[in-house]
Parts: structure tokens; sequence; C-alpha cells
């Protein structure tokens, strides 16, 4: 008897190990994230060793989990997150993705329509980034144990001949390089959540930066830094990178591309752009000469079109990352402290 | 966006500054505080001490009401939640301050408290008509601006008939803190103040007027914006020269003399005054916050819930009380950048990003330095 | 003390209001202001509209700035 998708919902069989499961992996997971690595069926995938991984002799593993309220939001979803957030991580070491492992946390009750959807989400999430979800792991918990579905990735890539990129390497002197616009991610989510609903255009930036990480190693191998600003925003993964690297930063706000949605969103909440989520853009880090020639290659990528320059690194014994304002004047950008919540003061 | 992006123009404010630069007296210094927390972020957000000239310097005042709230009154909130088993609802302004035992509201939330956060009074009604079965108390904190709509979410919930819907009042009236600043034994050198947009869209200007007279110290109601803020700066530069003790009003747009009636009355028919209220950092200051009526005590939160008051005192060593006075910087402050931090604040003037000590540790910790 | 933000009133529905701000649209309450009409701009705080913005005021602020701007130019 087929799996009742339309109707059906996860319950405690499905996690038990027995047919029922088998059922679910079969008629769900390996019917959309299809192919043979993850059809071996065993405990674990096996595969050749790439040969470009022999040439450089250097692989990066990173690793996500992804809880995320809502679930689905304008321009994504929890599943093609999973895939993108994984995917980046590995990219930002200027390594190529090759494969992924995907565990899921599953509700008792949670409709199996939407488990389809995001694995449907993560299965298109996969191809556009030419990697395969190769092993992967379902778990049920009791009602009220989770919030309808957690999602673990892990993944797998290969770094390329003479790139070395860390976030220790950024030097005095050199250009400081985002890829698009700051915030679109988090402002998607907070419209969306409980007690704070606006109406915004605005949509998720979730997207697989491996292809445009690809052209910029491509045309500048020495690149110092790659770093995706997630969590904390902009403000939190500079501050990063200048601890890494003990150097200081200066930057400029009129140089950092916000949507205006963004920005009147912020205005309404009491919220700082620059310490709003992302997670399909990146930072970039080279030396000054390099800068124009990747800013060039990476505003020719449709991930890369509203690409800036927006400081450089300087030397300073505090790695305070320092702002001129939009007004003229000085600003520190300090570490995000605590949640970005909404304030009335 | 109208209204906002013209007041933030960079040119305008190149121009503005050559002018104070121009008028405020090179052999004189000129000490400005700024009452309102919103003209501190704006002050530091934007960079505008880098604007002004070296003789004419910004003192940062009480902040906001997240800053001058007791740690007692935080206390209470959260035995609200966890003794009584309400759903508090709060600002997200408050999520982060640290109570009596150091403990947030985020920790309680995670110790099992149902704390939520809403972005407004609409929101509290809302959840308590969903949650028919369980007691909703909203955490009301705030000035005059904020007062309002504690007020009509009040009467709302009588309307309604709604019984589980509860206000644990908190509201402070700012007239009050001004006077408690300035009536104090130290002289305080302070030589103008820059008024609260907001609250005198709600109270107008003519409330300030008796403190400019009784105080001899020039008062310019000031608006949000960075260029506002300049030319309110100008505008006390101006009155400090001609020795004119009055209140000026730059916020043409957004306040009048009388203010917003409408709201007064509002506020007038659902609160009183309170005899005395206490302060953080401020201490007990008299008729300087409101407590909701007899005839709607059926919402005040205190008479429904049986809830021990927290008398706190403030850290040993903290320089809150000097530094809401503009009697000393955060750096003079034993405790500034050791013991106390935006993740570890201590005083009232590092708990919200807007306190005097955490607008100088983010923004300009280390202007000193580098000048 | 209080963050509000300018923003503009594109549909009434008895004390209720939709507002715009660059675009995000939001619904807030009247309660607090009497004679909204549609295209007015209101001061938004927690939800609420303080007061409607005086147009007027509002360009002959402006136009202080300028004339605060102009000093330096003439002397």
């Amino acid at each position: 008897m087929k799996l009742d998708i339309k109707n059906g919902k996860v319950d405690m069989s499905h996690g038990s190990g027995g047919r029922a499961m088998a059922k679910l992996i079969n008629e769900l997971f390996i019917k959309h994230l299809n192919n043979t690595l993850l059809r071996q069926g065993n405990d674990s995938a096996c595969f050749q060793i790439p040969e470009q991984a022999t040439g450089s002799g250097r692989m990066v593993m990173a690793t996500d989990a992804h809880v995320i309220s809502p679930l689905f939001f304008p321009g994504g979803d929890i599943g093609s997150l999973a895939v993108h957030g994984t995917v980046n991580d590995i990219a930002m070491s200027g390594a190529k993705p090759l494969y992924l492992s995907a565990s899921f946390i599953l509700e008792e009750g949670f409709p199996l329509a939407d488990l389809e959807c995001i694995v449907i989400s993560m299965a298109e999430a996969a191809e556009t980034a030419s990697v395969s979800i190769i092993a992967g792991d379902t778990k049920v918990v009791e009602q009220g144990k989770g919030d309808g579905v957690f999602i673990s990735t892990t993944g797998i890539g290969v770094v390329p001949q003479g790139v070395n990129i860390s976030g220790d390497k950024a030097q005095a002197g050199d250009a400081i390089l985002i890829s698009g616009s700051m915030g679109d991610h988090g402002i998607a989510i907070l419209s969306k959540r409980e007690n704070l609903d606006f109406e915004t255009t605005i949509e998720s930036d979730s997207a697989a930066l491996n292809s445009l990480v690809a052209d910029m190693v491509n045309a500048v191998p020495q690149i110092h830094c790659l770093r995706d600003p997630t969590r904390g925003g902009l403000a939190t993964t500079l501050n990063e990178l200048a601890t890494q690297s003990k150097v200081g930063m200066q930057i400029k706000e009129s140089n950092i591309p916000v949507n205006p949605q963004v920005t009147a969103a912020c205005e309404l909440l009491g919220l700082d752009p620059l310490y709003i989520a992302n997670e399909g853009k990146l930072i970039a880090i080279c030396a000054k000469a390099d800068a124009e020639n990747l800013l060039s290659v990476m505003r020719d990528h449709p991930l890369g079109k509203d690409a800036a320059i927006i400081g450089e690194v300087i030397t300073d014994k505090h790695n305070l990352v320092q702002m001129e304002t939009c007004f003229g004047g000085q600003r520190v950008v300090d570490w995000l402290v605590g949640e970005p919540l909404p304030r009335i003061c | 966006m109208k209204y906002v992006d013209e007041f933030r123009e960079q040119q305008q404010a190149k121009a503005i500054a050559t002018t104070i630069a121009k008028e405020a007296k090179s052999e004189r210094h000129y000490r400005l505080m700024e009452f309102c927390g919103g003209h501190t972020h704006a002050i530091f957000r934007y960079g505008i001490p880098d604007l002004m000239p070296d003789n004419v310097e910004f003192v940062h005042g009480p902040g906001c009401p997240v800053c001058v709230l007791p740690i007692g009154r935080l206390d209470e909130a959260m035995q609200l939640a966890e003794k009584h088993k309400v759903i508090l609802c709060t600002y997200g302004d408050m999520m982060r301050v640290p109570g009596g035992k150091r403990r947030s509201l985020t920790q309680a939330k995670a110790d099992g408290a149902d704390i939520r956060m809403v972005y407004s009074t609409q929101d509290v009604l809302k959840i308590a008509r969903d949650n028919p079965g369980q007691q909703v108390v909203f955490f009301a904190i705030g000035f005059e601006t904020t007062t309002p709509p504690t007020a009509v979410a009040i009467k709302q919930a009588k309307a309604e008939g709604l019984k589980n819907f509860s206000v644990f009042c908190n509201h402070v009236l700012t007239p009050a803190a001004l006077g408690a600043i300035l009536n104090t034994d130290k002289p305080v050198d302070i030589d103008a103040f820059l008024g609260p947009s907001h609250v005198s869209t709600i109270i107008g200007s003519r409330p300030y007027e008796r403190f400019a007279e009784q105080y001899g110290k020039p008062i310019v109601i000031a608006g949000f914006e960075p260029l506002d803020v300049m030319q309110s700066a100008l505008m006390a530069i101006r009155l400090v020269n001609e020795n004119r003790n009055v209140v000026e009003n730059e916020y043409t747009r957004a306040v009048t003399r009388a203010g917003n009636t409408k709201a007064q009355a509002l506020v007038n028919e659902v609160f009183e005054l309170r005899s005395s209220f206490e302060w953080r950092g401020l201490g007990l200051i008299p008729d300087s916050a409101l407590q909701i009526r007899a005839e709607y005590s059926e919402y005040d939160a205190k008479k429904r819930f049986l809830v021990q008051a927290q008398p706190v005192t403030d850290v040993k060593g903290c320089e809150c009380p000097a530094i809401l006075r503009g009697q000393k910087k955060p750096m003079e402050c034993k405790l500034f950048g050791t013991v106390c931090t935006p993740e570890n604040p201590m005083g009232s003037c590092m708990v919200s990003s807007e306190g005097a000590c955490a607008a100088y540790w983010s923004y300009g910790r280390f202007r000193s330095e580098a000048s | 003390m209080c963050l509000a933000i300018p923003a503009e009133v594109i549909s009434i529905d008895g004390d209720v209001a939709q507002v715009s701000l660059g675009g995000v649209k939001k619904e807030i309450s009247l309660a607090l202001v009497d004679d909204v009409v549609i295209g007015d701009f209101v001061l938004l705080h927690v939800g609420y509209a303080l007061n409607i913005i005086n147009q007027e005021e509002a360009e002959k602020t402006l136009q202080l700035f300028v004339e605060a701007g102009m000093l330096e130019i003439q002397s």
C-alpha cells in the first residue's frame, strides 16, 4: 500500500526501523534525492577519492544544524536552506563541494506533504549546486518534542591547487568586498514571525554560492578570506575576521548595498541591517591590487550583480571595525550583543 | 522614506557643522545634555561628535525606560511568570536586562517560563483572546509616548470583558526625571538640554517651560533625525550665548505646545499619579510614575496577583547616578569595561543600547584614545 | 526615549489603518489620533499612530537647515 503523502502524517512507526520507515525512505527521500550512491542503501556511501583531491591533497568538511521558524518562508524553506548552508560553508574555503549527508528529526504528527515539499526543495537545491546527497538518517520524536522538522547536514569538498583561504589571512591594505545587499534573509523571516507581521516583498536570499566562488577563485586564486555573513550579519562576521586576523577594518556605510525595504523594516523595528542575517551573500578580502578584477568577476555572476567594495583592512591593536557613516561621522561597528530583537526605544 | 531621508542628508550636515563651529564661542565650553536615549543612539549611530567643534560636548542623559527601571521591578515581572505561571508579554527591549540574581527574562524563558515578545499592546490582547484559560500579563514600560497604547489596551479589554488580561504598570514621566536631574545639591554642569522628540509629541512642549525658568537652563525640543539633532544643538548654543532660559521647539513637524490632547485624556482616564517611584540610578522621585486607577483596578496585575516587592540596591562602585546627571563620564567609573560591559551590564547606563555607557562602549570608547 | 518613524496611511477601516514605510506595509491602530485621511503621514510607535506629521512645518524645518548652512557661505 503506497505511502499516503497527501493526507498522511509522520508517526512513531516511521522512526522504528521497520517496514514503515523503509517505505518512507524509499517513497519520499530516495524518490526525490535520487542518486546511485544513495541507492547503495548501505549504512554508509562508498565512493572513489576524487582526483582533484589528490592534486592539492586537501579536502574540507562542514556541518550545520537547521532549526527555523517558520519552516517555509518567502524565498525558501528549511530544505533549501539546509543544502545552501553547508554548500556555502564548504565554498568559503574555495573548495568545490562534492557530497552532502542529511539527517532528519521529525516530529510525530508532521504532515508528509510538507515533508515532501522540503525534500523536493532539497533535491532542487542540491542539483543547482551540482552536489548529491548520498547519505541520510531519519528519527521521529513524540509530538511536542520537536518543531515539525530539524535537519542537520554535513558536506565534503575538494580544495583546488594553489588556493589557501582562511579567516586569519587578512592584511592591512587589503580590500573588503561583499557580494550583494545585506539583511534580506533576516527581514524575510522576521516578517512572518508571530506578533510581528508586516508585509514586504523582500525574499530570503538563500542560495548556493559555490559557482560564484568558483569564478572568483579562478580569477584570483590568492584571495585571502571568504566568509558568509549568516547569523549576526555583516557586522559580527567582520568582527570575527578582524579578531582572527588581528587587524582593524575601516568601512564606508554609503558603499554597503541595502534593499530599501530592508532599511524600512529595520527603521520600523529599531534594528540595524548590519546585524541582520544573510543566507546567500559572502564577504571577500583580497589584496588591493586584485580588488577591481575580483569585483568585476563577481558582478558578472547573477549572485554577485550588486557586489561592492565596502572598505579596507587597517592596522589597529584594538581590532575594531570602524565605519564612516552616511552622515559623515565615524562610528565603531561592534559585535552583536544578545539577539537582534525589535526595540521600542 | 519620506520625512526620514531628507533629515539625514550629509551635505546639509557639513554646512550646519561649519555654522556651529562659527557660533560656538571658542573661549567657552558648551555641555549639551540629550535627555533621551533615542538622541544618544542617533548621536553615535551617525558619528555626530565628529562633526562638532571640540568645545561642544554631548552629555548623555537617563536614556530610556529600560535603563531607569529598577531591578526589583524586573524581578517582580519574573515572579509573575514563574510563580503565578502567567503568560508574560513584554517589549523586546526588556528581554536581555539582567535582574536581581543576574537572571534575565530570556533566561527565565529558557527555564520554562512563558515569556513572549510583542511589538504592540494589540498583540497582547490577541494572545489573551487566544488563550482564554491562561492569565496574560503585559509588562508595561515606557515614558509618555508608550503609555497611551497601554491605556487603549486596558479600555479595550474592559469593553470586551476580557477576564484574563492585566497590566504590570511601570510607566514613568519625563518632566519629573528632568527635575530630579536638575534638583541636586552638586551643581549641574550642563549648559542646555535637548528635549525628547516623541515624548513631546504626546505631552507637548509646555511642561518643560517651568524647568527652563526655575533652573535657568535653555531647552530645545529636538527631532529624532541627525540633522534635527545638529540644528537643535545650534539653537541651544544660540540660547546659551544670548543667555535666554526658554524652551524652543525644533521638531515643529511633530510637536506642538499642547501635544496630543486625545492621548493625554485617555491616559488620565486610566492612570493616575503614583506618589513616588524608584528610578534606577536616580533613586526615589515623587510624582514620577503612573498607576492604574481604582475603576480599572481589575486590570492591575499587582492587585490581581500577590507579588512581593523586591527592593534591590544598585551595584557598589557603579557611577550611574553621577553619569545620568552628566557629572561623570563612563570611563570615570571603575566598573566600566572591566566588570560592566554590554554582555554583563551592572548599572542602568550600560543596560540598553541607548544608555550612556552602552552607547559609549560600542560606539565611542576608543575615540578619546584616538583623538 | 521612544522609537517612532513616519509612515504613509494607505487605507483606513474604522480605528485600524494600513500604512506603508518605504514599501513595507503594516496594520496599525488610529486610537490615539483623529481625522486621519489617506495620504497623511503619521508617526508610528509600537503599532499606534502618535500624531499626523505637519507637512508645512516639515518644509519650514528643512528651510531652516538650508539657512543655517547658508550662513557659512555668506560670512
